[in-house]
């Protein structure tokens, strides 16, 4: 398919651009808006992203290159697209009544939130390593403003500090290794690269694409580049903590699948970069660090701050999976996963956080937890069945998730030739040891709701608003996996470089 | 006779003496330097490859495209830096310490 070129590209480009002109207005918006009036922002806010989701839901996805080759509407870009619409408007709409954002800054948090998920529109969607990075530099400046937002706390700054420092660092270094990537290529177009990389130096290109990887395992709170997240998930407010967590988790993965799948997995350059093998290595290193880590946290935040680390090692377990010669299985596994993860882990982050009000709980706590189903009998099993199916235990959709993703590991592993001549059933046992390692923190959490007896009896009541939230977050989470399963979520395939593609210049 | 190589190299060292400005800084001013100078390098890289290697203005593009983003993002981290000192009274990673990392 040849690319388009920018007028013709437009008509294809309506839900991004929808998005990105929304932000704008609301800035324009939120500076005449006084007072009550400043519903209106949020509202508009939301009413954006439900435009952009409907339209992203709705335009066919053909996998039209647009603007001479820069972006790619294809089915992976709309699977993304929509777990990350559906977070950013989740998120917007339990932040409408949260009391961590001041009121006079709520415009502005809006905006930066509508600004970030086009940063990650622009991610999933690159199929050009220059738009790859603006996307990503798009979605990390308005993140890291939206994680020092809490104005008069410290712990809020020094989590915006630390984010800001380590988020430059990664995003400087993918650019080094994109620049490097460009000499040995002469293109930064991701699937042509592919093709003009096999004649590279090996050693150039290893060191290349682990550069290039910085960035993105960065996005991913992937080992060793996940040192931010358990501090930036903590001090954040807790509406951002939750997009980030999953949102941009989202786009990295949308970004690291475009980049290997499409770029790198040229039979020709595994023989030179043998990438799977340094995914999986990776990936048995981030799921066994996170998990062990949430271990010993008593702060209910925290945990699962250092809980989706260990769920972005199991994701990058697909992504190690794509060296193998049928990509489509790991791909659909991996989004399958994702759109689990949305709900699953939205829903328990935001529990959390309508606990940690000051007329609930008031507390992120552990101990504070203890009895909550005397005091509110809804809120507890809503949590317990969240926190389930985040460890897999069937029937929730957390179990079905991870079924299609280890399975899809196995499948490519046990085929001719396995993954790049690599047997990746060792990986799958050890995310299953490491399941079985979740359950114990995860229980944790679930035994101190329902089995200890707490201090105080008085009841704790949800806001009906927000039970309507958490209710459409539960049933998905309870009934997805008997409604669709992974076949749903098979998207194209990757493009031929050499056939899709005009001879550039 | 200047050639690639030369650019490359350079373009290597401010690479290395960025990253050794990150790693080794106590200050987050200085790290900021760091990573002005790991931009640099990138953008040294894009425009050397440009010229010898790929032809047309491409790389060059680019390099424009990471000057604007890099000013950005200076921009917001000095704001978030100028914030954190205002609040904790030090701009060392190492010793704001109330989450601990």
């Amino acid at each position: 398919m040849t690319p388009l070129d920018n007028l013709s590209s437009l008509q294809h480009y309506i839900p991004d651009a929808a998005l990105a002109s929304f932000a704008v207005l609301i800035v324009i918006v939120d500076l005449f808006a006084r007072g009550r009036s400043k519903v209106v922002v949020g509202v508009l806010s939301i009413a954006a992203l439900a435009v952009a989701g409907a339209l992203t839901l709705w335009m066919p996805h053909t996998g039209e290159r647009l603007f001479y080759g820069m972006a790619r509407q294809d089915g992976l870009a709309q699977t993304f697209k929509l777990v990350i619409v559906g977070c950013a408007a989740v998120t917007l709409l339990v932040s409408l009544r949260t009391q961590e954002v001041a009121e006079r800054l709520r415009g502005e948090f809006f905006a930066l939130m509508l600004f970030a998920t086009y940063g990650m529109f622009l991610m999933v969607s690159a199929s050009n390593l220059l738009i790859a990075y603006l996307g990503v530099e798009l979605a990390s400046i308005s993140s890291y403003i939206l994680a020092g937002f809490l104005a008069n706390q410290s712990r809020s700054s020094e989590a915006a500090f630390k984010y800001v420092i380590y988020g430059s660092v990664a995003s400087g270094v993918m650019l080094f290794g994109v620049s490097l990537l460009y000499g040995m290529a002469g293109t930064t177009d991701i699937a042509l690269m592919g093709e003009r990389l096999a004649s590279a130096h090996p050693l150039a290109l290893t060191i290349a694409v682990v550069f290039l990887f910085a960035g993105v395992g960065y996005k991913i709170a992937s080992v060793p580049f996940h040192m931010w997240s358990p501090d930036v998930y903590e001090g954040s407010p807790l509406p951002v903590t939750a997009f980030l967590s999953v949102a941009s988790k989202a786009a990295g993965f949308g970004l690291t699948l475009r980049i290997f799948r499409d770029g790198l997995g040229a039979e020709e350059l595994l023989a030179s970069v043998d990438w799977p093998l340094f995914l999986a290595l990776l990936s048995a290193v981030t799921m066994t660090v996170g998990n062990l880590a949430a271990m010993g946290q008593k702060n209910v935040k925290r945990l699962l701050a250092y809980s989706s680390i260990a769920h972005g090692g199991y994701l990058l377990m697909g992504i190690a999976a794509l060296g193998s010669s049928d990509s489509s299985a790991p791909t659909a596994a991996i989004l399958f996963y994702l759109a689990v993860y949305l709900f699953m882990n939205l829903g328990a982050f935001f529990v959390v956080m309508h606990l940690a009000e000051p007329s609930r709980l008031g507390s992120e706590e552990m101990p504070a937890y203890r009895g909550l189903i005397r005091r509110s009998p809804a809120l507890a099993i809503v949590m317990s069945v969240f926190l389930f199916s985040l460890i897999g235990l069937p029937p929730f959709a957390g179990f079905w998730g991870k079924l299609y993703l280890f399975k899809s590991v196995v499948d490519a592993s046990l085929v001719e030739g396995g993954v790049n001549g690599h047997n990746f059933v060792w990986l799958v046992l050890l995310a299953m040891a490491n399941s079985a390692i979740s359950l114990y923190y995860y229980f944790a959490v679930v035994k101190a709701m329902l089995l200890d007896r707490g201090e105080e009896e008085t009841p704790v009541k949800a806001h009906p608003a927000f039970a309507l939230v958490l209710l459409i977050l539960f049933l998905p989470t309870l009934l997805l996996g008997f409604f669709t399963n992974v076949d749903d979520f098979r998207v194209d395939e990757a493009p031929e470089a050499s056939a899709s593609i005009m001879a550039e210049e | 006779m200047i050639t690639l190589t030369h650019y490359v190299v350079v373009s290597a060292l401010l690479f290395v003496f960025g990253m050794f400005a990150v790693l080794t800084r106590r200050n987050a001013i200085a790290i900021l330097m760091g990573i002005e100078l790991i931009l640099n390098a990138a953008n040294l890289n894009f425009a050397a490859f440009s010229k010898y290697v790929v032809g047309g203005v491409q790389g060059q593009m680019i390099a424009v495209f990471v000057i604007v983003l890099a000013a950005a993002e200076a921009a917001v981290a000095l704001a978030i830096i100028l914030d954190i000192y205002q609040k904790v009274g030090t701009i060392s990673p190492d010793e704001t310490r109330e989450l601990k990392g």
